[in-house]
């Protein structure tokens, strides 16, 4: 189990370093918010534990902080993270000749339009 | 008897199955954060895979005490939801600052009850039991960075909410000595409980000595060294969630904190790197509190003279100009300036002016700061233009206006090798034609250094806030 779990540690943190470091300076901020939000998973850790044991309440009342603090970090890191990139793409289709960043994405054709669409939608 | 859908819902490989689609899709959605087009949606896959993490979990067989999770889930979202929707752009370094702390705390406490519940890691629950070892060792190692990112990240909160003061607050020379003695205390607890002590008051030592510690760090670091101070405890309480991820045998944990203790060690480096600072130099601290009385004496070594000069003959300048560079920082945010200086830019192009905002990589507390807030105010993504594609644009700039921006624009990190901030990267701006400073006063920036540009004989200062200023270029302007 240990060997698994540190296999998939070690090639977590590759991935990790390879898919962060295309990101541009400009999307820092809400790439720093977004995966704040992510380590927020450690909710699942509160989860487990209340529902198998949390036995005593001492322990559920740790718990019940872990989840209350462990959701705050989920919720709070993405709502706040959307709320940065819509600002990034309420503007009109920009075309993105000056962008220095590698603009392609994985998902190929960069279509702002349709995205801006669904975005707008939104209140 | 189960009914089959139920049976196969809470089977272990299906709910296995689901994790490794969560972590999937967080990978999928941060590499949408690599441009402006893609982000929104990113963060969005990335939510959607959060929330089958969560279900998946909830999915487990024979998890009870439903009222206390929907407790903690409640309480939680009451308060994060709120917090998330009402926080100021101009906020947000703190903000991130607290959902970190909160993740790391979350870290800490779980790994604090998981000692509770194998009486000291005696023998670990479920399917950990007879290899209780390893167990320990990622908890304790959660336990103890992430009490250390949660103390750590609240002083950071504190301060840049300006709760606690911005200037470093050390114990001068024996920090270094109590920090590790901190650090080793923390550490050897946990050794003695992973060699067989089930004392509940050696966890609950290390989770203090790591508290202290955090306090202890971050104190001392001046608020221009915020920005990598957040980003370096973020990847710290990645790191412990993947550790307690290890501990509870759970691979969506490893792989969300790995990612995320991946791209904080990134950013993290990349911020050290534009600062021109080493992350132990940041760490060490009391950067700007020996920059404060040397910006004293070298305030009584200038010769030359400060110049100020109006608004109307600043929208006189900018309104004759070919090509002008605005040059945002901190100052900015703080009024709530962005609006503003949109409209200003607006005017100037509907004259005829070519316009460009030069962002520094370390402007604001935050990396990145300024795009969002400057994104916040519709300025074209185009429009902004970072470093080392700007700076050679400088000489060939009729006027530079750089509105709150301090430190980054210091002239000394090139020529003065005396200066604490010699060798730090920063924006040509004293290479353009003319320079207009919005600033609130002559007091030097967060590091405490005089920032020689101002005495530069093509500089003109306009003294005021930021915002009211640039409001009030922009109405002269209009009557010109």
């Amino acid at each position: 189990m240990l060997v698994t779990n540190l296999t998939i540690l070690v090639l977590a943190g590759f991935v990790g370093f390879a898919v962060i470091s295309k990101v541009p300076n400009t999307l820092h901020t809400p790439l720093m918010s977004g995966t704040n939000a992510i380590h927020g998973i450690v909710v699942l850790g509160g989860l487990l534990l209340i529902g198998f044991s949390g036995n005593g309440p001492l322990n559920k009342a740790l718990l019940v902080i872990a989840i209350m603090f462990g959701t705050i970090n989920v919720v709070g890191g993405f709502l706040v993270t959307d709320r940065m990139l819509e600002m990034f793409k309420r503007k009109p289709a920009p075309p993105p000749p000056s962008s220095p960043s590698p603009e392609s994405s994985p998902d190929g054709p960069p279509s702002p339009p349709a995205g801006d669409g669904d975005q707008t939608r939104k209140p | 008897m189960t009914p089959p859908l139920a049976s196969f819902l809470q089977d272990a490989n299906f709910i296995h199955v689901l994790y490794i689609v969560s972590f999937a899709l967080f990978i999928y959605g941060m590499s949408g954060l690599t441009g402006p087009g893609t982000a929104v949606r990113g963060n969005r896959i990335a939510a959607a895979g959060m929330a089958i993490a969560v279900a998946a979990t909830l999915l487990t067989r024979g998890i009870g005490n439903w009222g206390l999770i929907a407790l903690g889930l409640a309480l939680g979202a009451a308060i994060g939801i709120p917090a998330a929707r009402q926080v100021r752009m101009t906020a947000m370094p703190q903000m991130v600052a607290l959902f970190n702390g909160v993740g790391g705390g979350a870290a800490a406490l779980v790994s604090w009850v998981e000692f509770r519940d194998t009486g000291g890691f005696a023998h670990a629950i479920g399917s950990h039991a007879g290899e209780p070892t390893y167990v320990a060792v990622f908890s304790l190692f959660a336990a103890i960075v992430g009490s250390v990112s949660f103390w750590g990240s609240n002083i950071a909160f504190g301060k840049l909410q300006e709760i606690l003061p911005g200037r470093p607050i050390t114990l001068g020379r024996p920090q270094q000595l109590v920090n590790f003695a901190l650090f080793a205390a923390a550490i050897a607890l946990a050794v003695a409980i992973v060699a067989g002590s089930h004392a509940q008051i050696l966890i609950i030592g290390a989770l203090v000595a790591a508290a202290l510690l955090g306090n202890f760090v971050v104190l001392p670091i001046g608020g221009a060294d915020m920005p990598v101070v957040i980003s370096l405890l973020n990847a710290f309480t990645g790191l412990a969630t993947a550790a307690t991820g290890v501990a509870l045998n759970n691979p969506a944990l490893i792989v969300a904190g790995m990612i995320v203790g991946a791209s904080g060690s990134i950013l993290t480096a990349l911020m050290a790197e534009a600062m021109n600072r080493s992350i132990p130099n940041i760490v060490a601290g009391g950067f700007g509190g020996g920059g404060v009385t040397q910006g004293a004496v070298g305030a009584g070594e200038h010769e030359g003279t400060v110049r100020s000069t109006s608004a109307a003959d600043a929208a006189i300048q900018l309104a004759y100009a070919r090509q002008v560079i605005v040059v945002p920082g901190y100052g900015m945010a703080v009024a709530q300036a962005q609006h503003a200086v949109r409209e200003l830019t607006k005017a100037l192009e509907a004259r005829g002016v070519n316009v460009e905002f030069a962002i520094h990589p370390v402007a604001g507390r935050m990396p990145g700061h300024m795009n969002v807030l400057l994104a916040e105010a519709d300025v074209p993504y185009e429009q902004l233009k970072e470093m080392d594609e700007i700076n050679p644009e400088f000489p060939r700039t009729d006027v530079s206006l750089v509105i709150g921006a301090n430190d980054v624009t210091n002239p000394a990190a090139n020529t003065n090798p005396d200066s604490p901030i010699y060798g730090m990267p920063i924006l040509h701006v004293n290479e353009s034609q003319s320079i207009i400073v919005l600033k609130r006063s002559m007091n030097p920036g967060f590091a405490g250094i005089e920032n020689e540009l101002y005495y530069d004989p093509k500089t003109a200062m306009l003294f005021g806030d930021a915002k009211a200023s640039v409001d009030a270029i922009t109405n002269a302007l209009a009557d010109l």
